[in-house]
């Protein structure tokens, strides 16, 4: 079992549901990148999307583009990312890490040369935002065969053939896709997303976990009651923005967002 | 290096997942899958439903002012002293270039799926106008995005597209150029995309555009075929066209594949020089990559970081290219090359002044190279450019450089 499969079925079994915070690696700077992600552990995360910067990130909007080129203006490679992850798991090796980006810089680095390396630091799942299922024949055994969860994308858009044949390609969980937008939109009805849950509930086995339009403690709540866990990002990357200068301010902000987050979702249980 | 390409082989690519060799596909987020692959049906459909293709014709005919006409440059060939030249007049279009031929065609298909919202990204704006124009023409709300540096250096096509009715959107991420207005137009896409259409202006992008567009646009070379044979009794032995995205290119080759003899020859945009890296040549001087919906050749870092491009013309300012031209290097169909800015330039001047036809920035990439080779080759032999697109949009660029305010 992976350690994704190990803490989505220790939270089930709890009956309580997933946090999950992304940032993007290298924003404000690679050095601090590890120190969030612990910050982030301790106010209440259960798994961590790293964000692999891409110059052409085409399915965020401006908060998370702005964090690319942040994270670009040092250099910030996928080989570093890996390393961060490395460097992460000196002191934490519960909690899981997903690499999540676009598809190019793996296509770079090579598919093979990047599971291998990924797995050998620690990472535990790998989201790619432009792959859909039906181009990842070559890819996804490279991940599967050391362990590596695939995580794919659905949409609202997605039509019940296609959320079948995408669930028998994950493994871990699923992502949901709250609405038809960027990154960062405020555009989410949670009404139409428990519906959608719902569906993808009857067709798979896999948890779902919602992202897109979380934001604060409120529609982290809502959206956990009718799902398995939430992703939230932009609310995450916009703090990390307003406070570059003062990694110990900013680490105190993400707290503060983050931990009413986690005490919202696990008065769901119960 | 020539290299047979059967009927057969030809009209099985893209395959069914959009794949040219190992060049194309569909990588895009799961939102836009479900469009995308309702729009490659209903293609596939009216491609072969005669009274589409019989309204595209008409519409190419009586709107766009087709067939555009095959013309010989006495002038130009007597100057040069080697091949006859010949240019395919795709600038005499209605707009002034050959991305009409596209607008067109999906803005039929646009109309046929019940879409009312049109987006469109365009580098020089000329795939801008022609969007532009046909949504005026059909009363269909239009939003083009562009980059604000190409806002800046083509105004005159931003006012164009604003007095036909568009709203013209300057985009200030990335390099504020075409890359990043393909970006924006895809965010709007997945944003809008119940209502939306994406009339995408060159044959990149996910599956089905790279395969529409190169249909939209065969028309250049289905005429140019013809009229060689009316007016010479042969086919040419020479093609060349500029490629940025690559669909005028495309356009013209496609119809000629299948004749081994005649070769092919896009020109990419070579900037201040190759070596210098500041150019746009990504199957001259890239690597294979993913970008904008599609594997192709692309201009990136050694992360895989895509790179800055640089050329004076913006229609050529782009970092990726057509799939099919990826294909099409590799297999050794075609042989892609690079002019630089100031060649490109020379070209435009000469053209101007040897035959009265201005030709646009990007286009004069096409005549430097097409000057180059003819003269290298016999005088019975017949080498044809894709005159593009015609130069007015360009003239405050030529100005500029001259010194000249206007």
């Amino acid at each position: 079992m992976s350690r994704i499969q190990g803490v989505m079925k220790a939270l089930k079994e709890q009956d309580r549901k997933a946090l999950i915070p992304y940032i993007t690696a290298g924003d404000p700077h690679p050095d601090v990148t590890v120190d969030l992600m612990h910050t982030l552990v301790s106010a209440g995360a259960d798994i961590i999307e790293l964000g692999v910067p891409f110059s052409d990130p085409m399915a965020d909007g401006p908060v998370i583009q702005l964090a690319c080129e942040r994270s670009l203006k040092h250099g910030t490679s996928l080989r570093q990312v890996i390393g961060m992850v490395k460097e992460f798991r000196k002191q934490d090796d519960k909690t899981p890490v997903v690499l999540m980006g676009y598809l190019n810089p793996m296509e770079a680095m090579g598919y093979e040369a990047f599971a291998e390396a990924a797995a050998d630091a620690g990472v535990d799942g790998i989201l790619t935002v432009d792959l859909p299922p039906e181009e990842a024949d070559d890819v996804a055994p490279l991940f599967t065969s050391r362990n590596l969860d695939a995580i794919f994308l659905l949409a609202p858009t997605t039509i019940d053939q296609r959320i079948q044949a995408i669930a028998e390609h994950s493994s871990g969980y699923v992502y949901y896709v709250s609405f038809k937008g960027v990154t960062g939109a405020a555009k989410i009805n949670v009404d139409e997303v428990a519906a959608k849950v719902a569906h993808i509930h009857e067709m798979t086995a896999l948890p779902v976990g919602v992202g897109f339009g979380i934001r604060d403690a409120e529609t982290a709540a809502a959206v956990g009651r009718v799902s398995d866990g939430v992703i939230v990002g932009s609310v995450l990357v916009d703090t990390i923005a307003r406070n570059q200068a003062d990694t110990e301010e900013l680490k105190r902000a993400l707290t503060d967002l983050l931990h009413p987050m986690r005490e919202a979702l696990d008065s769901l249980a119960s | 290096m020539s290299v047979k390409l059967t009927e057969e082989m030809l009209s099985a690519l893209p395959d069914a997942r959009g794949h040219f060799g190992a060049y194309g596909g569909r990588f895009v987020s799961e939102t836009l899958m479900d469009s995308l692959m309702v729009l490659e049906k209903e293609y596939l459909r009216m491609k072969k439903d005669p009274e589409f293709q019989a309204k595209f014709d008409q519409d190419l005919a009586d709107y766009v002012g087709r067939p555009s006409p095959l013309y010989f440059a006495e002038r130009l060939t007597r100057e040069t002293g080697g091949a006859q030249i010949w240019l395919k007049r795709e600038d005499l279009n209605h707009t002034g270039a050959h991305k009409v031929n596209n607008t067109i065609g999906q803005a039929l298909l646009a109309s046929f799926l019940g879409k009312k919202r049109i987006i469109a990204e365009t580098g020089a704006g000329q795939h801008g106008v022609a969007t532009a124009t046909v949504c005026a023409r059909l009363g269909l709300e239009c939003h083009v995005f562009m980059g604000a540096e190409d806002v800046q250096r083509q105004s005159l096509n931003v006012y164009r597209m604003k007095l036909l009715g568009a709203q013209v959107h300057a985009v200030q991420s990335g390099s504020r150029t075409l890359k990043d207005a393909m970006n924006d137009a895809m965010r709007d896409w997945v944003s809008n995309v119940d209502d939306t259409f994406y009339i995408i202006g060159t044959v990149a992008g996910p599956h089905p555009y790279p395969l529409l567009v190169r249909d939209f646009q065969s028309v250049i070379g289905r005429e140019t075929r013809r009229q060689a044979l009316e007016k010479t009794g042969k086919l040419p032995d020479a093609l060349v066209a500029c490629v940025g995205g690559g669909s005028n290119a495309i356009g013209m080759f496609y119809p000629f594949l299948g004749d081994e003899d005649v070769e092919m020859y896009g020109v990419e945009a070579g900037g201040l020089g190759i070596e210098t890296g500041q150019h746009a040549a990504p199957l001259c001087a890239g690597r294979p990559g993913v970008l904008h919906g599609n594997r192709t050749y692309l201009m990136e870092d050694e992360n895989g970081q895509i790179a800055g491009t640089h050329s004076v013309s913006a229609g050529l300012d782009y970092p990726g290219v057509g799939p099919e031209h990826a294909w099409l290097k590799d297999i050794g169909r075609a042989n892609y090359v690079s002019v630089t800015d100031n060649e490109a330039l020379d070209a435009f001047r000469m053209l101007t002044r040897v035959e009265g036809i201005m030709p646009a920035l990007e286009t004069a990439h096409a005549v430097a190279y097409g000057v180059k080779k003819a003269a290298e080759m016999d005088k019975d032999q017949m080498l044809v450019i894709n005159i593009s697109g015609r130069g007015d949009k360009d003239i405050h660029t030529i100005a500029q450089l001259d010194g000249i305010e206007i």
